[in-house]
């Protein structure tokens, strides 16, 4: 009988020390499917890729090529078994092409060595026809836009002649137009017979698109499904050994007196000589959730940068509780009540290198109680990390002395999150506050945030997630090229709706 | 959550110690075979007298004098070294130590002669005049994102040829160096506050040896302990978040290079205002002691206590070069001592290899 399975890992247990990564776990993949692998961060699915690529060698198990065994020691082995790998931040050169960074490696050289582009440029061009990825061969991979760096690296594979595509958290990084492209491109490759395995824990994208979903849960495995015979619902309690709220439970809240006033804020564009935030003006009120709804890169990240303080406003004036913030420095906002969760927790949200208290206490070690004559407090700054971390549950390896960048994502989160609203700030700025993060983290995040307005303070809310949009905002403002184009009620609108103000085909 | 104990090997700080160890030892070791392709026969003797310096001489005396020069030596050594770590915890490259260093000598000796100084004023202009230099990298660096290395290695040309300069008038022609100070300005030479005596009554010590370690042990309470040592170690990590946190970044980076320059500037006035060196005549390469400064501060592990030993070890070894017999050149243990700071880029490495299980260990503790 012919094997079904292009790879199987079968029970593999991958110990560290202190901890069972990979508890008995089993994989099969079959050949020309699309096979999701779930989890939440932490679960244990890099470990179980590091073992299929040979960084990590598992204590127990097997792995089976088409039926028979193989020891896969390196990734020079992975590759010659056609295993290829998309992993979430691309390995590609900047400053290279498109075409270069494709043959990287593997480069067709004639008897002198030279290289023979045109073949090689032929070949690429083939595979993207033929497999529908649109890619400039000639671009250099920084001009180019983050979809058709990932087609790059998908036509990494293909030129490779990988029979086992791994794409792990592929959508984390494109735009809802893209992740479709995606999802299509996926489907097809697997139509011509690659298999393909599909790391993420976002439930949508595995029904649209995975036929089989294996889940692993704390390092163990849980099970494999047919995706059409389950519903999300079912999913995510595998995932997280519960039922999951989806919906944010929301009092009614008349919002109160107006906390903050923006009055025609303007901000400079970085990439073009114009203003990438156009006169803006609009007002968050007590126990309200103003939303920022839009694709990415509309002018959201600079708006936020003008508001907390990281870049000057060009025109307008910023007004917190009735005082004047346009030209005051970030510490001052933030004396003044203005926190900020960023959108980029490592870029700007830690100190990655700093222990979990010194990361609790950015925002504060300048008050007499954790600085003294200019020395500072570390008893204070212990027990008041300490009690941080009891209330908000935050999980890490060593307690206070852990170091950050040592802690999982969602963990990390929290210490931002614990940070910013113990400040009892009066506005909380939130931006993508659940990016990268698994269901049970997004659940707990969102608590917190409506947890903020119904206690009175004024919350802004910037996401690109449609979902979390509709289901955590009192009120929707749509960016659209630096301008609100829009404002929605979210218990009227429709996806449908929002998507044609985000998209820029309407305006009010 | 379970807290486990590290291991003694796996202390951090332990681990700095054995990499520093391994990184001298094959110094040693490559020293002593290019001894050996020298001169067989005389190559252990050597190897002997380089690492014992001043137990090679029979006499208390001998060997207490001997010990003060290394001393007086290490104190300058010990600054840079200061300097360079002091910079580099908050993420700069200090290369500049040297000439931050020149320009705290042409101020000591400016002030001491020109200007018939007494020795704290020659001290104050000498660390001055250092963090002037290192400020105006710093200040290249936070406005106009100018590469420290380039505008430092530039800035110790120009300070070495200044100070050549400003110091022509006070040479002594028949020297052709700069006068003496103890001869013409006792009052510019630094005081001994009686730590000679420790030393049979040494010519050169002085109050600049223990005020080093003194200072050694300030800026580790200053970086780990003071709430300026958080900012600016904030600063050097991750420079984003410290902006987004209100830090001045800007300003951050500005003050460690000057603090950064006035410990090499400070460092030259400790060692010129003991007068056993003089500034000579148009001087054409820049003094080594910066560049040193950066060896001790890499092999120290970039920790203040650990530059002390490390600063010592490094001046111990090039005075024991010079005692040995002249068939070989005293450079060997500039050799040695370049040797053990290539090696110490393999610090990392060594840690590293001491780590590996605690580091997969780490990534699966994100499963807990």
């Amino acid at each position: 009988m012919e094997n079904q399975y292009a790879i199987e890992m079968l029970h593999i247990t991958k110990r560290f020390p202190g901890i069972i990564a990979n508890d008995d776990i089993t994989l099969q993949l079959r050949k020309g499917e699309i096979h999701a692998l779930l989890g939440e961060n932490g679960a244990g699915k890099s470990t179980l890729m590091s073992v299929l690529f040979g960084l990590y060698q598992a204590e127990e198990g097997v792995i089976k090529k088409d039926g028979r065994e193989v020891k896969i020691n390196d990734p020079n082995d992975a590759n010659a078994l056609g295993i290829g790998m998309v992993h979430q931040h691309f390995k590609l050169v900047e400053c290279f092409t498109v075409l270069d960074n494709i043959i990287l490696g593997v480069e067709p050289t004639d008897k002198f060595g030279m290289l023979k582009k045109a073949e090689a440029r032929q070949r690429v061009v083939e595979l993207s026809n033929r497999y529908n990825l649109q890619v400039d061969p000639d671009a250099k991979i920084q001009d180019i836009t983050v979809g058709m760096q990932q087609r790059t690296e998908i036509l990494k594979m293909l030129y490779r002649e990988n029979e086992i595509l791994i794409f792990d958290e592929p959508t984390a990084v494109l735009t809802p137009q893209e992740i479709d492209e995606l999802m299509q491109i996926m489907k097809n490759l697997a139509a011509e017979g690659k298999s393909i395995l599909f790391i993420s824990h976002k439930l949508a994208e595995i029904m649209a698109v995975a036929d089989r979903c294996s889940v692993l849960r704390k390092g163990k495995y849980i099970g494999t499904v047919n995706t059409k015979d389950v519903t999300m619902e079912e999913l995510s309690a595998m995932m997280v050994g519960r039922n999951v709220n989806f919906h944010v439970e929301k009092p009614e809240k008349t919002p109160g007196k107006v906390i903050l006033d923006i009055k025609n804020m303007s901000v400079k564009s970085h990439s073009h000589s114009g203003d990438a935030v156009k006169n803006v003006s609009f007002q968050v009120h007590e126990g309200e959730i103003v939303c920022i709804a839009g694709i990415d890169g509309n002018g959201q990240t600079e708006f936020v940068y003008g508001l907390s303080g990281l870049e000057p406003l060009s025109t307008g004036t910023i007004t917190l509780e009735g005082k004047d913030l346009t030209r005051t420095s970030i510490r001052q906002r933030s004396l003044l009540g203005m926190s900020h969760i960023p959108e980029d927790r490592h870029k700007h949200g830690l100190v990655l290198d700093y222990t979990l208290e010194d990361n609790i206490v950015l925002q504060r070690y300048f008050e007499p109680q954790f600085a003294n004559m200019g020395f500072l407090r570390r008893n204070n700054i212990r027990q008041y990390a300490e009690k941080l971390i009891e209330q908000y549950d935050i999980r890490s390896g060593q307690g206070p002395i852990t170091i950050a960048r040592s802690m999982s994502g969602g963990n990390q989160q929290k210490v931002i999150i614990a940070r910013e609203i113990d400040k009892a700030p009066s506005l909380l700025i939130a931006v993508q506050p659940t990016r990268g993060l698994d269901v049970g983290a997004i659940e707990y995040i969102h608590k917190q945030i409506v947890e903020q307005r119904n206690r009175g303070k004024a919350v802004l809310l910037v996401s690109l997630e449609m979902d979390e949009v509709l289901d955590v905002s009192d009120r929707i403002l749509v960016m659209y090229e630096g301008e609100i184009v829009g404002e929605l009620n979210p218990k009227t609108t429709t996806p449908e709706e929002m998507g044609l103000y985000m998209a820029g085909a309407k305006r009010q | 959550m379970e807290k486990n104990k590290t291991s003694f090997l796996k202390k951090p700080a332990v681990q700095t110690l054995l990499a520093s160890l391994i990184c001298i030892l094959l110094g040693l070791l490559v020293g002593f075979v290019v001894l050996l392709l020298i001169n067989p026969a005389g190559a252990w003797n050597a190897m002997k007298t380089i690492m014992l310096n001043f137990w090679t001489f029979n006499s208390t005396r001998g060997q207490l004098k001997n010990l003060g020069n290394t001393l007086v030596k290490t104190a300058p050594l010990l600054m840079c070294s200061l300097s360079v770590l002091f910079a580099y915890k908050v993420g700069l490259f200090n290369i500049g130590a040297a000439g931050q260093y020149v320009a705290g000598v042409g101020m000591s000796l400016f002030f001491a002669i020109g200007m018939k100084a007494p020795w704290w004023l020659c001290v104050i202009m000498a660390t001055l005049a250092g963090a002037l230099l290192g400020a105006i990298s710093g200040f290249l660096k936070a406005t106009r994102n100018v590469n420290e290395v380039i505008s430092c290695i530039m800035l110790n040309w120009i300070s070495l040829y200044l100070v050549n300069m400003l110091l022509a008038p006070y040479m002594d022609i028949n020297m052709s160096e700069t006068w003496s100070l103890k001869k013409n300005f006792p009052a510019a030479v630094l005081p001994t506050l009686g730590f000679d005596k420790l030393l049979n009554n040494h010519q050169y010590i002085t109050l600049a040896v223990p005020l080093s370690v003194v200072i050694a042990v300030c800026i580790w309470v200053l970086l780990t302990k003071t709430k300026m040592g958080f900012e600016l170690r904030a600063t050097g990590l991750n420079k984003n978040a410290a902006r987004y946190c209100g830090m001045r970044d800007r300003f951050n980076i500005v003050l460690t290079m000057a603090i950064a320059g006035g410990l090499a500037g400070m460092g030259a006035s400790m060692y010129y205002l003991t007068d056993m060196i003089k500034w000579p005549m148009a001087v054409t390469a820049v003094p080594a002691m910066g560049f040193n400064g950066i060896a001790a501060a890499f092999l120290g592990g970039l920790h203040p206590i650990g530059a002390i030993f490390s600063s010592f070890f490094i001046q111990h070894i090039t005075d024991g070069g010079s005692f040995m017999e002249k068939i070989y050149p005293a450079e060997i243990a500039g050799l040695i001592s370049a040797v053990i700071i290539y090696m110490c880029a393999f610090v990392l490495f060594f840690k590293q290899q001491m780590n590996k299980d605690r580091r997969s260990g780490k990534k699966g503790g994100k499963a807990s």
